[in-house]
């Protein structure tokens, strides 16, 4: 093995990643006074939360009379029963406090005419329990998860967050079960660095990028969800992905379900509104996997728009141009400059689009890592948040604009909980020299590989096999072949070819970390779906059209050694955190 | 005579040549600006046949299906696609802006493709941002404010408004590395892009420290190197103003 320049740092707490969720950890463990790094592979703004564009849910009742046990029911709902209610509770319940924390860090939420925080309606978002819709989701026009990431970003300046930038971490450092840190990979000077930590948050967001169109980043890797496998702990609920029902067209670039909330429409080849028939109450408005679904039925049934009939439109051309101008600028931006389209005048062009993963880190509402031995347990030392974390507040489906909130809710709860186990200070055990050795192996032998696959071509395949065997809809059919087949990138690792052997910003080396850590979650994805006979959320099994509350009540957990998986369950949690609220029993999801 | 060369090191070379091998009979030549800090070789510009019947319709496209297709060597940043992350901003057929949301169908004849001008380069595109985020920093982007309760700030809808066209920035940094002010004395001349993030804080109805604000920007380098050459509002990607938000800090001082 080449010999590596490494460089060693002891901080109270790492947190990997700078978005949302990561920036908010950070603030408030700086807060508390613990000695803290926040690595990431980008610019804190340039992270994907800056992507995010309708808005953050928050019973604020602005708008009208709102309560937080209404938002939690329709979280609860809108998870098809796969969320935890005492993590929906804790989430919805500190909701509106966490906004206004938000506005008073300074984000520029767009405002009502009496100067306040003004909320728009949202998919599944609803008054009393399922009843008319409610506007719940705080907007900063549709730029909301960009004026908060460059808020935040300017909060842990003020509070002298210690950033590292542009390192890609390579793998956690594990010692008899516990994370003791992780060591990265300084893209700037090509330099190894070797964190020791007592806590370890992972903040580094979604996968994507397994599949072949998405809204997402070419940086949304889900390297932390990949460091976990590493570390032989398991993720859970990986088969739930959420298509977004309005990527543009051919592009797959995120048009906000704030166009629907705010009176857009979706229509067919015939010109019919089509939702009314599959959400006769909700409509345009029902959860995202309703209008995914309800999308691809109309595809496939022959009523697609397009010389291939495959995608519909999406209308606002009958909104006042100047609400579209205050309140939606900015995909009136994106569909010009994507689709060609003036939106105050043509429908846009959609298709449903791989958005956002609610699988992922299985974690408590305290954000500590949770494994299964025999029963539930927490993982000493590594914490999760964000989309990387499966709390599970989304469970099978995740609502519009409860992303955000999550990110900011689970951010800050992180930074408590580790304020509550640690110490500024505490001494660092010794590590095994064996965990930094097993980390560079297979970095030096990525980084050496001299076979004939290019690392494109094997992410190429397997974005085109996630994206026709785990798509909308699924059969046994499908996620058989998809077993076999999601394998073949993986083995064909074996002849690699990376042909940049530098250190410095080597982003070919770069795209081949990111392969590997995207492959092993594609298999636990494929795997997961395979094994879940039923259907749920976004998990839609033609061949089980029905949720099967006796057998799958219960989060998928998944371990990955190689193309090896195990799965196992962990009963979904079927109580409240306190007795502010009722447990919600399972019940038909009809929007 | 005083005669100005370019130091022997930073001459640029001709580089390699990759000639199509898909037989397309639609190509476009793409020279791309290289460097490695790892070797120690000139800086070179690599040209590259590239199929255009099978390339999508942006710039990114085109560097993506170099490094996907052809040399996966080559160094640029890149995240979102879709013009909010500010992370491909490059220099493109002369002029600055985001690679993701510029269509090549813009651009005349072959394509020439160059980091961002006057930074350090790091490796091929990608430049070295420190400077402009340690300015950035300085401008301390956070709300101050004195009211500790549990309630939100009171903003009317007008007073929200002149923040429109200021907080949109997604500090891509087209704009300073576009001004020639910022190139002589980019180490203290703040540049356009951090002027209209101190500008975004000064004009906050909501921030209670906008005399100290204004105060800290008051100086003959910071603020007044600025010489309303409007290279940085022809080059915003987003259509943001910048030298009118620096007009606006002069117009305070001067009324104040």
């Amino acid at each position: 093995m080449s010999s590596y320049k490494i460089i060693d740092h002891e901080y109270d707490v790492v947190v990997l990643g700078a978005g949302g969720s990561g920036l908010r950890a950070a603030v408030g463990l700086s807060e508390a006074g613990l000695k803290t790094a926040c690595v990431s592979k980008v610019f804190p703004t340039r992270s994907h939360t800056s992507a995010a564009q309708g808005g953050i849910s928050a019973a604020l009742g602005n708008m009208g009379e709102d309560d937080w046990r209404w938002h939690m029911y329709d979280t609860v709902k809108g998870a098809d029963w796969l969320g935890d209610q005492d993590s929906i509770e804790y989430l919805c319940k500190e909701a509106p406090a966490a906004v206004l924390e938000l506005e008073k860090y300074g984000v520029p939420f767009s405002r009502t005419e009496d100067g306040k925080i003004y909320q728009r309606p949202f998919g599944g978002m609803t008054k009393n329990y399922g009843n008319e819709t409610v506007q719940r989701t705080c907007a900063a026009a549709d730029r909301t998860g960009h004026a908060i990431l460059h808020t935040l970003y300017g909060q842990a300046l003020k509070h002298n967050t210690e950033f590292f930038i542009e390192y890609f971490a390579l793998d956690l450092i594990m010692k008899d079960g516990a994370c003791k840190g992780l060591i990265a990979w300084n893209l700037n000077d090509g330099t190894i660095h070797r964190f020791r930590s007592h806590i370890t948050i992972i903040a580094t967001g979604g996968y994507g990028k397994v599949y072949y169109s998405a809204t997402s980043a070419h940086t949304c890797t889900g390297d932390g969800n990949a460091m976990v496998l590493r570390a032989g702990l398991p993720l859970q609920d990986m088969e739930f992905v959420q298509f977004h029902p309005t990527g543009i067209y051919g592009h797959g670039t995120l048009i906000s379900e704030g166009v629907r909330g705010e009176g857009g429409y979706l229509v067919n080849s015939k010109g019919e509104r089509f939702m009314e028939r599959y959400a006769p109450k909700a409509k345009d408005l029902a959860s995202r996997d309703v209008v995914s679904r309800s999308i691809a039925v109309e595809i496939n049934e022959g009523r697609g728009i397009g010389k291939e009939q495959d995608h519909v439109h999406l209308h606002i051309d009958h909104l006042d141009p100047k609400v579209i101008e205050e309140r939606l600028p900015g995909i009136s931006e994106a569909s010009k400059l994507f689709a060609n389209v003036d939106v105050t005048k043509e429908p846009i062009p959609v298709v449903p689009t791989v958005h956002y993963n609610m699988g992922g880190i299985p974690t408590n509402y305290k954000a500590e890592v949770l494994t299964v031995n025999g029963s539930e347990k927490t993982v000493p030392g590594l914490m999760a948040i964000g989309e990387a974390a499966c709390v599970s507040v989304h469970g099978a489906n995740r609502l519009g604009s409860n992303s955000l909130i999550d990110l900011v809710v689970f951010g800050r709860a992180a930074a408590k909980r580790a304020a509550e186990l640690i110490k500024p200070g505490m001494k660092h055990d010794e590590i095994d020299k064996n965990e930094t050795d097993r980390c560079l192996d297979r970095f030096d032998k990525l980084r050496n590989s001299q076979g004939s696959n290019p690392t494109s071509e094997l992410r190429l395949s397997m974005q085109k096999t996630m994206q026709s065997k785990c798509a909308v809809f699924r059969s046994e059919k499908t996620l058989k072949e998809g077993v076999d087949e999601i394998r073949k990138p993986f083995e064909s690792m074996e002849s690699l070819s990376v042909k940049d052997k530098s250190l410095i910003f080597n982003t070919d080396l770069v795209e081949t970390l990111e392969f590997d850590n995207l492959i092993r979650q594609a298999i636990t994805t494929m795997d997961s779906a395979y094994h879940r006979k039923e259907s749920r959320g976004a998990h839609a099994r033609e061949d089980f059209p029905k949720r099967d509350d006796e057998n799958y009540m219960q989060h998928t957990l998944s371990w990955c050694n190689g193309s090896k998986t195990k799965i196992n369950y962990r009963p979904v949690h079927r109580s409240t955190l306190t007795n502010d609220v009722q447990y919600f029993p399972p019940q038909e999801r009809v929007y | 005579m005083v005669q100005f060369n370019l130091p022997s090191n930073s001459k640029i070379k001709k580089g390699q040549y990759y000639k199509d091998k898909t037989g397309s009979k639609n190509i476009r030549k793409v020279n791309v600006y290289r460097w490695d800090p790892s070797k120690n070789e000139n800086p070179r510009i690599d040209t590259y046949e590239v199929d255009m019947d099978n390339c999508s319709s942006k710039v990114l496209d085109i560097l993506n299906k170099i490094k996907n297709e052809i040399d996966p060597s080559i160094a640029y940043r890149r995240s979102c696609a879709h013009g909010v992350c500010g992370s491909c901003a490059m220099n493109m057929n002369g002029k600055n802006g985001l690679a993701c949301t510029k269509s090549h169908s813009e651009l005349d004849g072959d394509i020439d493709i160059y980091p961002l001008p006057h930074l350090k380069v790091l490796k091929d595109l990608i430049g070295d941002l420190s400077t402009l985020y340690k300015q950035y920093e300085s401008v301390e982007p956070w709300l101050k404010t004195t009211k500790i309760n549990d309630k939100e700030n009171i903003q009317t809808k007008e007073d929200r408004a002149k923040l429109d066209g200021l907080y949109e920035c997604i500090m891509c940094a087209c704009c300073s590395t576009s001004c020639p002010s910022y190139w002589w004395n980019g180490e203290k001349y703040l540049g356009p892009a951090v002027l209209l993030q101190a500008y975004r804080w000064i004009i906050d109805s909501r921030d209670e420290d906008r005399k100290e604000r204004l105060k800290k920007v008051a100086d003959e380098l910071k603020l007044y190197r600025c010489h309303t050459i409007l290279n940085c509002t022809n080059a915003c990607p987003k259509g943001l103003n910048p030298a009118k938000a620096i007009a606006e800090i002069k117009k305070m001082l001067a009324t104040a």
